[in-house]
């Protein structure tokens, strides 16, 4: 069985259902190695979509790894186990 | 700071009007926005008809941000909140984070939202709870919410005594402000129109089962049988009339002049009910008598009981037919902690007016001895009193009055 692949878009769609999106934000544009928190999402969004990445693709994630991948890419990084 | 507590700002979400010109205008016309549920099916319950705001899109009015994390009634709070800021002409920032507050009433929390992810739990487990349920179902979670919003850091808090903490979360503020705070957004703004929310409040066996609009909410009158329970209510900008004045600020709609709050005796022990308590309390406390008092907006409970408590203080208190008295939750429902502080902002309206909104659909009984308006009624107010009782035998009343020249 093969793991699922998250891409960038995956993770843009799985934020903004989780915990919406900042005003100041354009999460379509390059937000790859952008901060969490400069992208307007603090722990609790962060925890969000980490429960949701889980329930959508059967990842089970580490919390502590979820939340100290402080960027999209480091993030994805963990979740896709690269 | 020790000059008055005034009112500034206004933001009304209410069953029949969004804003304060809509409800008001609504509110003077006598029109009610009582209806059947229409959020969840009540067809199995007792009681069907709720006072709901209609037409109000969170969407419009808040950021994407916000919506995953919070219930309903706190989207209207905030949107409240907002706009009462705005009515204060109160930009972000304008005052030093930590010179402003928050505190609002709560009766229940985000039962709505604590609802839906309880049931998450039940039928899919745990990783399925929104992250937010941490928060998003408790009392305080106006108050933070406005907080945050508003980068409003001072002594702030949450004040649960039902339908009285209406009044109680204004009296609160005024402390907080007499004690050196700049601005307090207070006010209540409830809500727990779900499964949940509703055998909650049946649990009190006060909600009517009429399902006749135009009869199911009928206080003082004799076919009174309980009240209709709704969503929405005020959030008011409390603020030192000095410093309002300092940050360019001239205008406001009236002061926090007066406050009492009582408890009830002991079922069953024959001593007098706390509600007179309250009235000479929050008299003595604005430093008037009851002379002065030129319209009483009133609890209206619309049980029999409660009515004739409330009846008989205005009697002794005012004489009979001593002063006018209205309902305006006629047209509402009963907002729990949102109920009072709405009141409180038609009592303001009604000073800036000079005008008393009509209590509809009921014919007082003749065994209560008040004045009650019901149709409008054109008359100048300096003064008015606010009653709210909460379940459990909560007391409170507020006298707001008229600005004066200086304030």
């Amino acid at each position: 069985m093969t793991t699922p692949t998250i891409t960038l878009d995956d993770l843009r769609r799985i934020l903004r259902q989780s915990a919406g999106a900042d005003e100041g934000v354009d999460l379509d544009g390059d937000i790859l190695d952008l901060e969490f928190a400069d992208l307007g999402y603090d722990s609790l969004a962060l925890m969000e979509t980490a429960s949701r990445i889980t329930r959508e693709y059967g990842i089970a994630l580490d919390d502590e790894a979820a939340l100290t991948a402080t960027t999209p890419r480091r993030l994805l990084a963990v979740v896709n186990g690269d | 700071m020790s000059g008055p507590v005034v009112v500034t700002g206004i933001g009304v979400v209410a069953p029949n009007g969004l804003g304060v010109d809509d409800y008001w205008s609504a509110t003077l016309g006598g029109r009610s926005g009582i209806g059947p549920v229409t959020r969840f099916d009540a067809a199995g319950y007792p009681a069907k008809l709720v006072g709901e705001v209609p037409g109000f899109a969170a969407g419009e009015h808040l950021p994407s941000r916000l919506l995953p994390q919070t219930d309903h009634m706190t989207r209207m709070a905030l949107v409240a909140a907002d706009w009462a800021l705005e009515d204060a002409r109160m930009e972000p920032g304008g005052l030093p984070d930590f010179e402003t507050g928050v505190v609002t009433a709560s009766s229940s929390g985000g039962f709505e939202f604590g609802q839906r992810e309880l049931e998450n739990l039940w039928s899919k487990g745990g990783s399925h709870v929104s992250a937010y349920q941490s928060f998003a179902w408790f009392y305080a979670v106006n108050t933070g919410q406005i907080s945050i919003r508003n980068g409003m850091r001072g002594p702030s808090g949450v004040v649960v005594s039902d339908q009285a903490g209406g009044l109680d979360a204004l009296a609160q503020a005024r402390r907080q402000i007499r004690g050196g705070i700049r601005m307090i957004v207070s006010g209540g703004v409830d809500g727990s129109l779900c499964p949940w929310g509703w055998v909650a409040q049946m649990a009190g066996n006060r909600l009517s089962s009429s399902e006749d609009p135009d009869r199911a909410y009928l206080p003082f009158d004799a076919s009174a049988r309980g009240h209709v329970p709704g969503e929405g209510g005020a959030i008011l900008v409390l603020e030192d009339a000095g410093s309002a004045r300092d940050r360019g600020v001239t205008g406001h709609y009236g002061e926090i002049a007066g406050y009492g709050a009582t408890f009830d005796p002991r079922p069953g022990s024959g001593r007098e009910p706390g509600l007179r308590r309250a009235v000479d309390l929050a008299l003595a406390d604005a430093g008037l008598t009851a002379r002065e008092i030129d319209v009483v907006f009133a609890d209206g409970a619309g049980v029999a009981d409660l009515d004739r408590v409330e009846a008989d203080t205005l009697e002794a208190v005012f004489g009979p037919h001593g002063v006018p008295v209205t309902v305006p939750k006629t047209m509402t429902g009963r907002l729990n902690s949102g109920a009072a502080s709405l009141d409180v902002a038609a009592a303001l309206l009604a000073i800036r007016d000079d005008v008393i909104p009509p209590t509809i659909n009921v014919s007082v009984a003749d065994t209560y001895r008040i004045d009650l308006v019901t149709a409008i009624r054109r008359t100048t107010i300096r003064a008015a009193l606010v009653l709210a009782r909460g379940q459990g035998g909560h007391n409170s009343a507020v006298v707001v009055r008229a600005p004066s020249s200086g304030t």
